[in-house]
């Protein structure tokens, strides 16, 4: 088994927001060429590879299943210029709280370059009356990026994005730090299985999707969900790890095991399989209980067209959404490894034997 | 003219990026023993772990001047071990306690990287999200294998960068004093016997430079410090009269601050040897904030004290911002004035 922690290590070092993606999926896409049969990528930019059956069934066109990672990122969005100072608002889900002082990339539109930037909060008697003590709100929030304003004039522009830039960084025992693991630890994890598929024979096609906007709109699920119309679609995610301030049925220990989603957004008979998987090849798989929405792709998958049989499997993670995420390196291997044996274990007439209670 | 060159700025570097917690100071000590003991006459170090050196002057008669630096930066001490890679900590010195979570830090002596999560955005409610995260409530995070032991310091994990005129780095306060003084050192003027406090445990109540001062008890002082700007824009557009100093105007020369009151003659001196070289310079804003001065100003019999500072912007916090400009301006003030400085000036 090769070792994905450098390719997970670059692809959290390159640009990918929610709606700007092009840098990430440029990566990818070099990544799993060599890897299935063709790669294409979509109108709105979400990356497709399509591995077909190396074993051939009684039927002329094989069944297909698509696993959706997204590869986009939340961060910021330059909203307004100060002298030197730039405003920010969200692009995706941020609690401000975890802002300040965190060292950011401004891709700066004017010059078309990348500027190291620090996100800084001003002194309470510079924000309105009672908003400065406590929280500080994250319209209030600016970056320094150390340039003179007239520097900063030439080179960045309202509607520029702004990237965490805080390094990533490995923990002994197989853990790693950083941002934007979510959800690029699912990238990586079906980068594993893309691998481990070099050497199985499946007799369903297989499309690895890289999916653009899920932390905004589900842009890219809905439509590459469309284009490709298989036969049933995985969502890999992230959960919540077990950590400071979290803790409940929610959350999951790192490193002991991955989930499997239990709710509306996922379909019981594929749920069933991928469980008698796991067990099968021994990997630890803890229900993941999503009464409501599993909020990922697989939400919107199973909405496009006539409707789509979908499920969720998820790697926990600590402090989702912060520049400090944090993953074992080892659930994203078992990640991978699961969705290659669940693939290799589709029979062609699997749909035909499944029975709803 | 001084230089600030990639000589200083390497050693700045090096020293922004060691971790150097009030109490624990022993990386940045042993890069300052390194550097000053080629230049220095005496070095010592005291019975707190400050670096005491002395430059005689050729006249047996002259002026003693002692320069102070501290050595220390705000940071974290490890209070408990609570399993699983989870660490309770303490804060030592003054940190806004808003810049601490979502951040990476360094842990003990071998820089052991750590985390201070939060509870994802998903799990909170619009309400929790509107109160602070205590400290209490915080933990660093080393991963489930992780260690550190009890006792050990922390700081954050933010590297030095260059970025044009700017230094961005944690601990610009006070390093970048730290360098000014090594710099002065090597170019120390020989009309003065020029002595040098890099203090520790400034950020806990100016412990180092309290016994400094005594020991020196020096003719006059000077702590060479770096303050924090506040000159950020007002939300609303309204001019902010509230800035300490501003980036970009040069050293900035203290008047008052709750730690001490300078001495009107050094201000006054220091501003004429500015203008007369023409050296940019700003007054600090009078107010609150303290620099080893206030320590040393109270040592013995008294002892007449002035501070002076690069401005810098966003103290204690991961990464603080500085002008080269500032710093070269500030080390080129002091070592004019130290070559002009006699007995006379301290006459009222």
């Amino acid at each position: 088994m090769s070792d994905i922690t450098p390719f997970l290590k670059s692809l959290i070092s390159v640009a990918g927001l929610s709606g700007f993606e092009a840098p990430v999926g440029k990566l990818i896409k070099q990544k799993w060429t060599p890897l299935v049969d063709e790669v294409s990528e979509s109108k709105l930019g979400s990356i497709h590879g399509r591995k077909t059956a190396t074993l051939k069934g009684h039927i002329r066109q094989a069944p297909s299943v698509l696993i959706a990672t997204h590869m986009d990122a939340i961060g910021l969005m330059v909203s307004r210029i100060v002298d030197e100072f730039l405003y920010i608002t969200n692009i995706g889900g941020i609690d401000s709280r975890v802002l300040p002082g965190t060292p950011v990339t401004v891709h700066a539109s004017g010059t078309n370059e990348d500027l190291y930037g620090v996100i800084v909060m001003p002194p309470s008697n510079l924000i309105p009356d009672g908003e400065g003590g406590g929280v500080v709100p994250l319209k209030y929030l600016m970056i320094d990026m150390g340039l003179t304003s007239k520097e900063v004039a030439q080179k960045v522009k309202v509607g520029d994005r702004v990237s965490f830039a805080t390094e990533p960084v490995e923990m002994s025992g197989g853990y790693l730090s950083g941002h934007t693991l979510d959800n690029r630890a699912s990238v990586a994890a079906l980068t594993v299985c893309l691998e481990e598929l070099q050497n199985k024979k499946h007799s369903w096609d297989v499309w690895a999707v890289a999916t653009v906007q899920e932390e905004t709109v589900f842009g890219g699920s809905y439509t590459s969900t469309y284009q490709i119309r298989p036969t049933i679609a995985v969502a890999v995610d992230m959960t919540f790890g077990k950590g400071t301030g979290s803790s409940g049925y929610q959350t999951f220990h790192l490193g002991k095991g991955i989930t499997l989603g239990i709710g509306p957004s996922v379909t019981p008979y594929l749920y069933k399989r991928f469980k008698e998987v796991a067990e099968r090849i021994e990997i630890p798989v803890h229900d993941d209980l999503m009464p409501e929405y599993s909020s990922t792709d697989a939400d919107a998958m199973q909405l496009t067209a006539e409707g789509i049989p979908s499920m969720v499997l998820s790697i926990p993670q600590r402090y989702m959404h912060t520049a400090v995420e944090l993953v074992a390196m080892k659930d994203i291997q078992r990640a991978g490894r699961l969705l290659a044996e669940f693939i290799a274990s589709l029979e062609t007439d699997f749909m035909e034997k499944i029975s709803w209670e | 003219m001084l230089t600030i060159g990639k000589p200083q700025l390497d050693l700045l570097e090096k020293l922004c990026n060691a971790m150097s917690v009030s109490g624990e100071e022993g990386e940045v000590r042993r890069i300052v023993l390194e550097e000053v003991k080629p230049y220095a006459d005496e070095v010592k170090v005291d019975a707190l772990g400050s670096v005491l050196v002395t430059k005689k002057s050729t006249n047996k008669k002259a002026l003693r001047v002692l320069l102070d630096a501290h050595m220390d930066e705000v940071g974290f001490m490890i209070v408990h071990d609570d399993g699983d890679g989870f660490y309770q900590f303490q804060t030592v010195g003054g940190i806004d306690e808003r810049h601490l979570v979502g951040k990476q830090v360094i842990v003990g002596k071998d820089h052991t990287i750590g985390v201070i999560g939060a509870k994802p955005i998903h799990l909170t409610t619009s309400d929790e999200r509107k109160h602070t995260i205590d400290v209490d409530s915080m933990r660093i995070d080393l991963g489930p294998e992780g260690k550190a032991k009890v006792g050990d310091r922390a700081t954050f994990a933010t590297k030095f960068k260059r970025v044009g005129n700017s230094i961005m780095s944690k601990s610009i306060d006070d390093r970048i004093g730290v360098v000014t003084l090594i710099e002065l050192l090597k170019n120390a003027p020989k009309n003065i016997e020029l002595c040098l406090s890099f203090s520790v445990q400034e950020e806990i109540g100016l412990r180092g430079a309290t016994v400094a001062g005594y020991y020196f008890n020096p003719d006059l002082a000077i702590a060479v410090d770096s303050t924090p700007a506040r000159d950020l824009p007002d939300y609303e557009g309204r001019e902010n009269f509230t800035y300490n100093t501003k980036l970009g105007l040069g050293p900035a020369i203290y008047m008052a601050n709750s730690s001490a009151i300078d001495h009107p003659s050094l201000v006054k001196f220091l501003e004429e040897t500015a203008i007369k070289n023409k050296i940019q310079y700003q007054l600090r804003q009078p107010g609150g904030g303290g620099t080893d001065a206030g320590a040393i100003q109270g040592a013995r019999g008294g002892i007449p004290v002035v501070s002076v500072s690069v401005p810098h912007r966003y103290t204690h916090s991961p990464i603080s911002i500085s002008r080269i400009d500032d710093w070269k301006n500030t080390l080129n003030l002091l070592h004019v004035a130290l070559k002009n400085i006699n007995r006379d000036i301290l006459k009222r």
